[in-house]
């Protein structure tokens, strides 16, 4: 099977990479874009491992084929801090220890990015609706939330 | 057995599908009450059943008994005033870390491999596979990645060895990646099991006989964790008369593997329930009930052990107090509490400690990191070294470079491995005490250390400037080389953990389905080291247990296959099925660990399912003994109660 070849735009760079046309837009950004900060849980939309950002919609890269990245904008956990200066919801999420094996932290933090960036004011329960398909098996998921609206209340300029 | 190697997992799967394989159906068994039955299936014509006399000889799907006994329950029950007697059952359920196994094995032409794997211990992977594979330890290297969560299930071997199979044979490097699918299907679940529980008490509800039958499924083949079901599920009580017999019982489902608490969670689901049924017998409040029998340091268990340092009073003590116990309750709404134990282990552990040449301060040990165990090594070597602890960095060697690790798990790391770090810390600073001395020119005993520096104590206090880690550092090839420690453990002595958790639920008269209102989970957790991380350990493990409770179960058809292996219909809890879970830490230290810490991670999972099932009885006047209890359970539960 020939390879197709894939121009879009990756954490605000052009980017482009050669894929098989069966092949998940998870697996080109871990295997050929070598960002493997999204990972696989399920292979099937239902963990949010692999959550990413394609034109400001939060989407499962495992359930979206590289071929169709082309001249979309794409937003991955590496595209989330500013540089050196992390996002204030990874911020949060470290002060809060929202994490514990880290397995699901990167697509719960670009999954809280897109909440936070359409509702900065969620109320607990909206923050849990939104976030029910990004699964966490260590926390309980108490400090995850703890560490969400703290951030959305930072963000918002008040302190919490 | 057949294994493909391709250059890509597409090539991979195109080559499977050209393996014809045939299967002759053979009769099978899967629940574990049908495999225990006369005329069962027997699936192994070589086991007999271990633990009974006279000695078996006949082969039987009963792998083993187990049994433990306290004084007379036949005299305790004729003593009692009142009896209560239930069945409960549990399903297999499964650990379901987010993290599928994966592998990278390199096997050389000159037989040195390498193994790069996420596992809860690779000195098991490296065990498991010479012995699989007739290699000798030393040339296989297991290096720890890191893990996306185990809870026990991570504990043994499926990919690596024929991943390492593959690589000796092409040459190459060999990667394995589990799908979900074969996660489910393939790895260990914990066991289901029946339970039935018999408790008789007097009208004060001192607890005067209580008896167990535990049969726990094994899967295929023998090694399910009846026998801590067993040990655990009276623990918290100082009962005089006790029996509890287990069975470990074989049938056609995948082998077990461990999860967080091996069988206590199942057990005590039982045993805890029947506690509340107890207490509204004897119209009993169901603290006051637990406070009554409660354990306390000298109480003797019915596995031998007595109890010394532990701290199940006190989360009682602190669940009355909370204000949680008495806050009020709506319509369709009920408040349960259940405590739970496990024993903790501690077991063999190595650490070192590398003071660098600019200060710095390195740890090694050889325990995988699964929930932050790092982070509190590197507590407690800058405790004991004085310095801040961003100046330490805790990292995790691999098989070559570290001494032998046992496992993570059993709780057993900040306790164990905790303990080498901790003495060669100190062995550090004696060490760095030592060459300030030398410096100086005085006596050893002339020197002490204080926040990070050494400073001449006794005749010569006051006779020179405090001298900080990194100076000395700085100094180390003058003073005699490299200042570094390493300590090797068989740490003994780990404190038992004993937590109390009340829960209230609202059921959905229509639905059937339970929502988890409030949830506060008391443990005693000898004391805390890293608080935020042993809050998290408590609030997931509780998590967990919610999740057991009310939706996870393996669901099999009528042949025997799996029907729910993904996460869409093996449900774990989301955010939105959760309400924030209060962790109250009581900390009764416990002496045998340098600052005092007991295990924490298991234990929280242990008493969740009976809370929830105390909570919905209280909710909706109906004891649920099976689990999970699913809305269409609750439904049919409440149907039958309307008539
Ligand atoms: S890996 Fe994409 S949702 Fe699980
Ligand atoms: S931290 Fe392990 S799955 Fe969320």
């Amino acid at each position: 099977m020939s390879k197709q070849h894939v121009t879009t735009t990756i954490n605000g760079e052009p980017a482009e990479f050669l894929a098989e046309p069966f092949m998940s837009l998870l697996d080109a950004l871990r295997d050929e874009m070598h960002l493997t900060g999204s990972k696989e849980g399920c292979g099937s939309g239902d963990c949010g491992a692999c959550s990413i950002i394609v034109d400001g919609r939060l989407v499962c890269s495992c359930l979206m084929l590289a071929v169709e990245a082309e001249g979309h904008e794409i937003i991955t956990i590496e595209g989330v801090a500013n540089g050196d200066e992390l996002h204030p919801v990874q911020r949060k999420f470290l002060e809060h220890a929202a994490l514990q094996c880290g397995y699901c932290t990167p697509g719960l933090i670009v999954a809280t990015k897109a909440l936070l960036d359409r509702h900065p004011n969620p109320t607990e329960t909206e923050a849990r609706y939104w976030l029910a398909g990004n699964l966490c098996r260590c926390t309980g998921y108490d400090k995850i939330i703890r560490a969400v609206m703290d951030a959305a209340a930072e963000m918002r300029g008040v302190t919490a | 057995m057949a294994a493909v190697a391709a250059t890509s997992s597409a090539i991979a799967d195109a080559a499977l599908e050209l393996i014809e394989v045939k299967y002759e159906i053979l009769p099978f068994v899967i629940d574990v009450e049908d495999a225990m039955l006369p005329g069962a299936p027997i699936l192994h014509d070589d086991l007999f059943t271990a633990g009974v006399e006279p000695k078996a000889t006949t082969a039987s799907n009963i792998a083993k008994r187990v049994a433990f006994k306290l004084g007379d329950v036949d005299a305790g029950f004729a003593e009692a005033d009142v009896v209560v007697e239930g069945y409960y059952t549990t399903q297999a359920v499964h650990q379901a870390y987010i993290e599928p196994h994966a592998c990278v094995v390199t096997v050389g032409s000159d037989g040195q491999s390498l193994i790069y794997s996420s596992s809860q211990g690779h000195f098991m992977v490296r065990a498991y596979c010479a012995k699989l594979l007739g290699m000798e330890l030393s040339d296989i290297r297991a290096m720890p990645s890191e893990i996306g969560g185990g809870f026990g299930g991570k504990t043994v071997v499926y990919l690596e060895p024929i991943a390492m199979a593959l690589s000796k044979q092409t040459g190459r490097p060999v990667k394995m990646v589990m799908t979900r699918e074969d996660v489910f299907r393939s790895t260990g679940p914990t066991s289901g099991g029946t339970i039935a529980v018999k408790l008789g008490a007097k009208k004060d509800g001192t607890i005067t006989a209580a008896t167990a039958v535990l049969k726990f499924q094994a899967g295929a083949f023998p090694g399910s964790p009846v026998q801590p079901g067993c040990m655990t599920c009276f623990a918290m009580y100082d009962l005089k008369n006790v029996t509890i017999t287990g069975y470990d019982v074989v049938s056609n489902r995948p082998k077990v593997a461990a999860y967080r608490a091996p069988g206590a969670p199942i057990s005590t689901f039982a045993t805890e329930s029947a506690m509340d049924e107890l207490a509204l017998k004897l119209g009993m409040d169901p603290i006051a009930l637990r406070e009554k029998n409660a354990a306390k340091d000298g109480t003797k268990t019915a596995y031998g052990v007595t109890f010394q340092n532990i701290g199940y009073t006190q989360t009682l003590e602190a669940a009355k107090n909370h204000p949680h116990y008495t806050a009020p309750l709506g319509p369709n709404q009920g408040r349960g509490v259940a405590s739970g134990f496990w024993f903790n282990i501690g077991g063999e552990s190595t650490g070192a400690v590398h003071v660098n040449e600019d200060g710095s301060v390195s740890i090694v040990t050889g325990s995988p990191d699964i929930g932050g165990s790092r982070a509190s090594m590197a507590m407690m070597a800058a405790e004991v070294l004085g310095i801040p602890v961003e100046k330490v960095r805790p990292v995790i060697g691999d098989t070559a470079t570290i001494g032998f690790t046992h496992l993570t798990g059993g709780s057993r790391v900040t306790f164990a491995t905790g303990m080498a770090v901790t003495q060669a810390a100190e062995r550090v600073r004696d060490d760095l005490k030592k060459r300030a001395a030398m410096i100086w020119e005085i006596p050893v005993e002339a020197v002490d250390w204080k926040d990070g520096e050494a400073v001449p104590a006794g005749a010569n206090a006051g006779g020179f400037d405090p001298m900080p880690l990194a100076a000395i550092a700085l100094k180390a090839a003058k003073t005699g080389g490299p200042i570094i420690a390493e300590v090797s453990v068989n740490a003994q002595g780990a404190g038992p953990g004993f937590a109390t958790h009340i829960c209230d639920v609202e059921v959905d008269p229509e639905t059937g389905h339970t929502t988890v209102l409030r949830y506060t989970a008391i443990q005693d957790v000898g004391r805390a080291i890293h608080p935020s991380y042993v809050e998290g350990q408590i609030q997931g493990g509780a998590a967990q247990g919610i999740g057991w409770a009310l939706n996870e179960e393996y669901i099999y058809d009528k042949q025997g296959k799996l029907d729910n292996a993904g996460f869409l219909d093996y449900r774990v809890p989301v955010a939105s099925d959760m309400p924030m879970i209060e962790a109250v830490m009581i900390e009764v230290p416990n002496p045998r660990h340098p600052f005092g810490a007991k295990g924490v991670g298991e234990v929280p999972i242990v008493p969740p399912m009976a809370a929830v099932a105390n909570a919905i009885r209280g909710a909706i006047g109906i004891r649920m003994p099976h689990l999970p209890m699913s809305p269409p359970k609750l439904r049919a539960a409440m149907d039958a109660k309307a008539g």
